[in-house]
C-alpha cells in the first residue's frame, strides 16, 4: 500500500493495493530515504523524538529511567485500544464507544465474578464475550444497514453510557463496583493483566509489552496477511473490494470485534490494578484513542495508516500529559499546553508527509 | 448483502460453543473467598412511614453521572422519601444550564418542593425566582453556601467548601506536613477550587495544586506518580474525592515516594484504606445527610411550617474528619454505602 502512497499526494485516496508488491518503475528509481521517510508512522516518528528531547531538556525528572517506565505505563494503556481502533480506521470506520467499552467490560468482569461469587476468571471470560458482543453489534449495524460508523457508534457510546450506570446501580445498589481483590483467582489475573517487571532496578507495567507485542502482531498482519489486505482494500474502496472477492462483512465485523478485545485487556487492566470500577469512568477517551491514530498517520477516511504509527501517537500523548507534570509548569494551563504541544507534533507530522511525498 | 448471512451463520458456532464451555466452567468456578455470599448485608435504613399526605420533591443536583459521592447523597434522599411519604423525582446535570433546564422542568410538574445544589448560583438565579412566583418552597444544599441567602432559598443544608479546606490545612499542620499536593480531578469547579484554597489559607507550608482527568484513572494514577518523582519535598498528597485517594494512595507506593495521604469525602473502600494506616484522615461533608435533611427539611415546611437555621444561618453537615480514631464507628455504615 505504500508504493500506492508515494506517488499519490497525501490527501489523496489511494486504491486498494493487490497482494503483491509489483514494481512500477517510477517508485524504485526514489532513494530509499525518501521511500522511508513516506511511510505512514515517520512523521510521527519524528514527532515524538522532539517532544521526547523537549521534555529532555525542560524537565529534568523525565531523564530518570522510572519517569520513562511512568510514561510508557500511560501510553500503553491508550496505546493498546489504539492500535485496533487504527486497524479499524485504516478499514475505514470509527469507533467511538471504544472508552466507555473499556469500563464496560471492567464492571461486567467486576459484576459477574463479585454477585454470583465466582472465581475471576469467569468474570474476564464474560467480559470478553460482552466486548466481543458490542463490537459484533456495532460491526454488524454499519455493514448491515450502510449508515456511516461515527452515527452507529455514537449510538453505541451513548447506550454503554447509560448502560454502565443503570446496570451497576441495578445491580450493586451503588455507583461503583465492590471491591473483588479477595476473591478465588484475582491474584492469578493480576499477575497477566496488572503485574509489573523489574529492569535493571526499574519497576515497568506488564501492559508496555502488551502494547509492543500487539503492534508487532498487529505490523504482521496488516503487511504480511491476507486479513492485512483485506483491511487496507475495505478502506480504500469498499465497492471494488467487493468485486475482486473480499469479504466485506466479515473484515469489518471483525475490526469492530478487535477493537472490544483492545477495549477489555484495558479494562481487565484497570479492574486488576484499582479492585473497583466506578461507572461513569471512560468517557472523552475514545476521542483519545481516535487521535492517536489520526496522529500515528492513519487517514480518517480510511485506506491509509500503519500499527507502528499508533504507538508512536500513544506515545506522544502520554509523554506530553506526563512531561507537563514533569517540568512542573502551571497547571492551570495543563490542558493548553497540551493542546499545543500536540497540534505542533501533528504540524511536524504533516510537514514531513508533505514533503517527503510531493517529490 | 447476501455475503453478510454466511460468515454471520458460520460464526455463531464458536457463539454457542464458548458459551456452553463458560456455562459448564462457570459450575465449577465459585470464588471461596470474598464476593457477595461473604458481604451479604445491606440493609437500608428504614423507619415506618408517615402518614401525611403524598407530595412530591424534586432534587436536581450538579451531578456527573455514577460518582459514588452523589449516589450516596441520592440515598439520604431516598431514605427520607420513603420515611415521609414522599414521592422523590430525582435529576442532575453538570452543566450548569442543563441544571436550570430541570428546574424549569421541576415547575412545569407543579411539585412541592425543590431542594438544588447552587454549583454555579447565577445561572440557577432566575429559575429560582420563578419557583418562588409559583409558590415552591426551593431548599439549597452541598453547594452554594454563600449564595443561598441572595437567591431567597429557604435554608440550606451542606459544607462551607472553604472552611473544609481550612480544617485540612489546620490538620496538616497538626500532622506537621511541609509540602502538600492539592490534586483537582475536575479543573474550574468551584468547589474544588474553593477547597484547595482554603487549605492553601491555614496550612503554613507550601502548597501546589495538581489537575488529573477524574475519568481515567490509569491517567491520574501516573500523574499523580510524575508530580511525586518532579518534587521529591512532598511530604502530603491531599486528594478531594474518595475514588481519586484510592488511586493515588496506588501511586504512593509505586513511587516508592514517603508521602502520606489524606483526602476529602469517604465512601466504602476508603474506610479500609483509613483503617490499614494507607489514608490518614478523610475529611467527610456528610452527603448522606445533606440529602436526607434536604428532603425531609421539605416536608416538615409542608406539614409543620418549619425551617432550619430561621433563614439567617445554613445548617452545617461538615467537616467531619474521620481518622484511624474513630473509623470503626463509621465502618459499618459505609459499607452498606449510606456514609
Amino acid at each position: 500500500m505504500t508504493m500506492t502512497q508515494t506517488t499519490a499526494p497525501a490527501t489523496g485516496s489511494p486504491s486498494p493495493a493487490p497482494p503483491a508488491p509489483a514494481k512500477d518503475g517510477r517508485t524504485s528509481e526514489r532513494p530509499l530515504v525518501f521511500r522511508l521517510l513516506a511511510r505512514p508512522e515517520v512523521g510521527v516518528f519524528l514527532g515524538a523524538v522532539a517532544v521526547y528531547v523537549f521534555f529532555l531538556i525542560a524537565a529534568p525528572p523525565v531523564r530518570d529511567a522510572s519517569s520513562m517506565a511512568n510514561i510508557l505505563y500511560q501510553s500503553s494503556t491508550l496505546g493498546i485500544v489504539t492500535i485496533p481502533v487504527a486497524l479499524l480506521m485504516i478499514g475505514g470506520e470509527f469507533d467511538l464507544s471504544a472508552g466507555v467499552g473499556v469500563i464496560t467490560s471492567a464492571l461486567s468482569a467486576s459484576m459477574v465474578s463479585y454477585q454470583l461469587t465466582m472465581n475471576v476468571w469467569v468474570g474476564v471470560i464474560v467480559a470478553l464475550l460482552v466486548s466481543l458482543a458490542v463490537g459484533f453489534f456495532n460491526g454488524w449495524m454499519v455493514v448491515k444497514t450502510g449508515l456511516p460508523s461515527f452515527l452507529v457508534t455514537l449510538g453505541t457510546f451513548l447506550i454503554l453510557q447509560g448502560v454502565n450506570l443503570a446496570v451497576t446501580k441495578l445491580v450493586t445498589g451503588n455507583v461503583a463496583t465492590d471491591d473483588i481483590s479477595d476473591m478465588d483467582g484475582f491474584g492469578q489475573a493480576q499477575k497477566i493483566f496488572a503485574s509489573s517487571f523489574d529492569i535493571g532496578g526499574v519497576q515497568v507495567k506488564i501492559t508496555v509489552f502488551y502494547w509492543l507485542a500487539f503492534a508487532a502482531l498487529a505490523t504482521w498482519v496488516l503487511l504480511r496477511t491476507k486479513y492485512g489486505n483485506w483491511i487496507f482494500a475495505v478502506g480504500g474502496n469498499k465497492e471494488s473490494a467487493r468485486a475482486v472477492g473480499v469479504p466485506v462483512a466479515f473484515t469489518k465485523i471483525s475490526l469492530f470485534m478487535l477493537v472490544g478485545v483492545g477495549a477489555w485487556f484495558v479494562g481487565m487492566h484497570q479492574l486488576f490494578t484499582f479492585n473497583t470500577v466506578q461507572s461513569g469512568e471512560g468517557v472523552g477517551i475514545e476521542l483519545i484513542y481516535i487521535s492517536g491514530a489520526v496522529i500515528g498517520g492513519c487517514l480518517l477516511t480510511g485506506g491509509y495508516g500503519s500499527a507502528i504509527g499508533p504507538v508512536f501517537g500513544a506515545f506522544m500523548f502520554g509523554m506530553v500529559q506526563q512531561g507537563i507534570v514533569y517540568a512542573g509548569w502551571n497547571p492551570d494551563w495543563f490542558k493548553a499546553f497540551l493542546g499545543v504541544m500536540l497540534l505542533g507534533a501533528v504540524l511536524i507530522n504533516l510537514w514531513v508527509q508533505r514533503t517527503m511525498t510531493r517529490r | 448483502m447476501d455475503r453478510l448471512s454466511q460468515p454471520r451463520s458460520r460464526r455463531i458456532v464458536p457463539v454457542v460453543a464458548a458459551a456452553a464451555a463458560a456455562a459448564l466452567l462457570v459450575a465449577g468456578c465459585s470464588s471461596g473467598s470474598g464476593g457477595k455470599k461473604a458481604d451479604d448485608a445491606g440493609n437500608n435504613i428504614s423507619a415506618g412511614k408517615a402518614s401525611t399526605p403524598r407530595i412530591t420533591v424534586a432534587m436536581i443536583t450538579h451531578a456527573a453521572p455514577g460518582d459514588t459521592f452523589w449516589d450516596t447523597v441520592r440515598k439520604g434522599a431516598q431514605a427520607a422519601a420513603a420515611k415521609d411519604n414522599v414521592k422523590l423525582v430525582y435529576s442532575s446535570d453538570p452543566n450548569a444550564g442543563n441544571q436550570a433546564n430541570l428546574v424549569q422542568n421541576a415547575i412545569d410538574q407543579k411539585v412541592d418542593g425543590i431542594a438544588l445544589t447552587l454549583a454555579k448560583p447565577d445561572a440557577l438565579k432566575s429559575v429560582v425566582a420563578k419557583a418562588g412566583q409559583a409558590g415552591i418552597p426551593v431548599v439549597g444544599f452541598n453547594s452554594g453556601v454563600s449564595d443561598w441567602k441572595k437567591l431567597g432559598l429557604m435554608e440550606f443544608f451542606g459544607q462551607d467548601e472553604s472552611v473544609a479546606g481550612e480544617a485540612f490545612g489546620r490538620k496538616l499542620n497538626a500532622a506537621g506536613a511541609k509540602h502538600t499536593v492539592c490534586v483537582v480531578q475536575e479543573q474550574g469547579n468551584v468547589g474544588l477550587t474553593q477547597r484547595c484554597a482554603g487549605l492553601k489559607k491555614t496550612f503554613s507550608g507550601k502548597t501546589d495544586l495538581l489537575y488529573v482527568n477524574g475519568t481515567d484513572m490509569p491517567s491520574v494514577k501516573s500523574t499523580i506518580t510524575a508530580k511525586l518523582k518532579q518534587d521529591s519535598s512532598i511530604d502530603y498528597v491531599a486528594t478531594l474525592a474518595a475514588p481519586i485517594a484510592l488511586t493515588a494512595s496506588q501511586s504512593l507506593s509505586e513511587s516508592g515516594s514517603k508521602a502520606k495521604l489524606a483526602t476529602f469525602d469517604l465512601n466504602k473502600d476508603l474506610v479500609k484504606a483509613v483503617q490499614d494506616g494507607k489514608i490518614q484522615w478523610a475529611v467527610d461533608q456528610q452527603p448522606f445527610l445533606q440529602g436526607y435533611l434536604s428532603v425531609d427539611s421539605i416536608w416538615l415546611y409542608k406539614n409543620n411550617g418549619n425551617y432550619s437555621g430561621g433563614g439567617a444561618a445554613a445548617v452545617l453537615t461538615g467537616p467531619a474528619i474521620v481518622d484511624k480514631s474513630n473509623i470503626d464507628k463509621v465502618a459499618a455504615f459505609a459499607a452498606k454505602g449510606t456514609r
